[in-house]
């Protein structure tokens, strides 16, 4: 077992035995068995020294609880790791920044406190999944939406304090943005509401964000700064209809027009689903992760194949002949059938300004679904919690070969055509270099409005030279993507001080504030020592990176 | 003598009623478990990744779908869920506790 540095035995064996008497001993892991659920099932360190490792973990049932468990990592010196349901794979799952930490495990503190249904909005504790709320929210009869995340087993609170996203209208897919008034107990044991939560009696805590003087929701997501232990939601509320229609153009160079009026209709709010972009000789539905389930037609692998790679009028000659377009884009809206009738026609009409493009006929689904539609549905586009997501990696007929997980390269790009296909360039050029499997199209995350996200996934495999190769492979690729100016949205621990160092800005002025912050808040630097690259004082030497 | 075996009779009769009632109480929170935590990705169906990458593996030979097999031990069942397998990781106890195993073990080993 791995103790956290600067913790005696002695120390660790009477805060243990004191978590029992706070929590019950059933509810404290400290066997190696137990000990080992708690480690990264995905981690790129798999078998190695390096593995982050918990010490122990303690589960907790209520807010108090929580409170008398800092209270003892305080007295002891002892870090300590929250998770919300552990399920943040990918991201590091359920094992913590610093080894030797003990996790404190919320997933039993898995309330929803309140639904709303006239102002749409749910209060929830940390514990509670994404299926657990659906399934909350189905049996009360509700008629409001969640907007979900791929797995359909992480925590709304946990995804919104790591910034995940989902699928459905702009304001509520940014999970964090769609939050409204969280509980947080801090590092000296108090809890604290922000927003109108600070206001004793108020009835207005999931109605309205910033409450008064400064806001500080912020500083809690990425963060280490506090334990959130209650957290509020703005939900959609159930639309009469969707649609769904498809534009397609035929030139290279039409991404550029193509995502500058995709970003006028949203931004505009005219279309308000998520869009989905992509080239469809490789995803010809473009629906999110159809290239690995469907492998790419051979005519364009023989020509991707083709030294020095293909020429622009190559592939958009190969598109014509297959009666596709060169890039296409699929539009999404929520609404009365007449509304989003009439939203289609004006961002068809808008997109007419493109030469050549062409339009696929509007799909239109009353709601709700029926289960038989929700099969066969992408089902987080209406707010259904699934797992379909982990056909990327698991066996099938286009993965003979299954990994043993995935870690994403995700950074932040601007969102216009141009730098889109210069990141594919720059980032295709790198992967080819460094022995990893090229880019040829660009793969585009389109959770966010006003940017986009370039994604690329990395495979885990349980093989300790394939991950070590991996992780330079993956810490070239972040340095790259800084010297073109993007940044990573989120990361595993195994890259958080990496990603922080080149948000660096006035000789890191930003991670600088984050320490102040941290140094004043937990002085003794109790919860999450590292994580996204803050660490306490007594643990900061030698850990910036430059 | 014979009252007395009598009476013994009922009470192994009771007490066989009572296991049987008691597995079926088993048998049924192991069918909770498995649609809160298994079936997402094991249901019947060609959209359930799991599903999809036993269909693979076993080509045919094997039934892949984990609720219609006959031939599952717990000892099996219960290494999977606390060790993974691929993609699919292990889950602690506050997720499936070491009860909710037993039942998921005989829910997916019933006859």
């Amino acid at each position: 077992m791995k103790l956290p540095p600067g913790v005696s035995q002695q120390d660790f064996a009477a805060a243990v035995k004191d978590f029992r008497d706070v929590v019950g001993a059933e509810w404290v892991f400290d066997s190696e068995e137990d000990v080992n659920l708690y480690r990264d099932a995905y981690t790129p360190f798999w078998q190695e020294e390096e593995e982050l490792v918990a010490s122990a973990a303690v589960a907790p049932d209520t807010v108090e609880q929580v409170q008398e468990i800092v209270r003892i990592a305080n007295r002891r010196r002892l870090p300590i790791y929250p998770i919300s349901t552990g399920r943040n794979l990918g991201y590091g799952g359920s094992a913590p920044t610093l080894s030797g930490s003990v996790v404190l495990d919320l997933k039993r503190m898995n309330r929803v406190l309140e639904v709303d249904e006239r102002n749409a909005s749910i209060l929830v504790e940390p514990g509670v999944s994404y299926f657990e709320a659906y399934k909350h929210l189905q049996a009360a009869g509700s008629k409001l939406w969640l907007d979900v995340p791929d797995p359909g087993w992480g925590s709304l609170i946990g995804n919104a304090m790591d910034r995940g996203g989902g699928y459905t209208m702009p304001m509520y897919r940014n999970h964090f943005e769609a939050h409204c008034g969280m509980e947080v107990v801090l590092a000296n044991g108090e809890t604290m509401r922000t927003g109108m939560g600070a206001m004793p009696g108020c009835k207005s805590w999931q109605q309205y964000k910033t409450g008064f003087g400064p806001s500080v929701d912020g500083l809690f997501s990425q963060s280490n700064f506090g334990i959130c232990t209650k957290m509020g939601f703005w939900l959609m509320p159930q639309p009469e209809a969707y649609l769904s229609a498809t534009v397609s153009v035929p030139k290279y160079n039409d991404l550029i027009p193509l995502i500058d009026t995709l970003n006028f209709l949203e931004n505009s709010a005219i279309t308000n689903g998520m869009p989905f972009l992509g080239a469809p000789l490789t995803n010809p539905g473009l629906m999110p992760g159809d290239e690995v389930r469907r492998p790419p037609a051979a005519e364009l692998m023989e020509l991707l194949a083709t030294p020095g790679g293909p020429s622009d009028a190559q592939l958009e000659k190969l598109a014509r002949d297959k009666g596709m377009g060169m890039w296409a884009c699929r539009l999404q809206y929520y609404g009365p059938p007449e509304v989003i009738r009439a939203q289609w026609a004006y961002s068809r009409k808008k997109f007419e300004a493109i030469p050549g493009a062409t339009f696929s006929e509007p799909e239109l689904l009353e709601m709700p679904l029926t289960p038989e539609q929700i099969a066969k549905v992408h089902k987080v586009v209406f707010g259904v919690p699934n797992l379909d997501i982990f056909f990327i990696g698991a066996r099938s007929e286009t993965v003979p070969q299954p990994s043993d997980g995935h870690i994403w390269f995700s950074p932040i790009i601007p969102r216009t055509g141009e730098e889109v296909l210069r990141a594919q360039r720059v980032i295709n050029q790198a992967a080819v270099e460094l022995g990893l499997p090229g880019v040829p199209f660009p793969a585009v995350g389109t959770y966010w409005i006003r940017s986009f996200m370039f994604l690329y996934g990395f495979p885990i495999i349980k093989d300790v030279a394939t991950n070590k190769k991996n992780r330079e492979s993956f810490r070239k690729l972040i340095t790259i993507a800084a010297e073109n100016g993007w940044g990573e949205y989120r990361t595993a621990p195994a890259y958080q001080g990496d990603i922080m160092a080149t948000y660096s800005f006035n000789n890191h002025a930003l991670l600088r504030f984050h320490e102040t912050l941290k140094d004043a808040v937990d002085p003794n630097g109790i919860i999450s020592p590292g994580r996204y690259g803050i660490w306490p004082k007594h643990l900061r030497e030698g850990r910036r990176k430059p | 003598m014979m009252r007395i075996l009598g009476f013994a009779m009922a009470g192994l009769l009771l007490t066989g009623a009572g296991s049987a009632w008691a597995a079926g109480e088993l048998e049924a929170q192991g069918r909770e478990v498995f649609a809160h935590w298994c079936e997402p990705c094991h249901g019947d169906g060609p959209t359930f990744p799991g599903t999809t990458a036993l269909r693979a593996k076993y080509e045919g030979k094997i039934e892949p779908v984990l609720s219609k097999r006959g031939d599952l031990t717990p000892d099996f069942i219960k290494i999977n869920v606390r060790k993974g397998v691929s993609v699919m990781p292990f889950f602690r106890k506050t997720e499936i506790s070491d009860q909710d195993l037993e039942a998921l073990a005989a829910y997916l080993t019933r006859q």
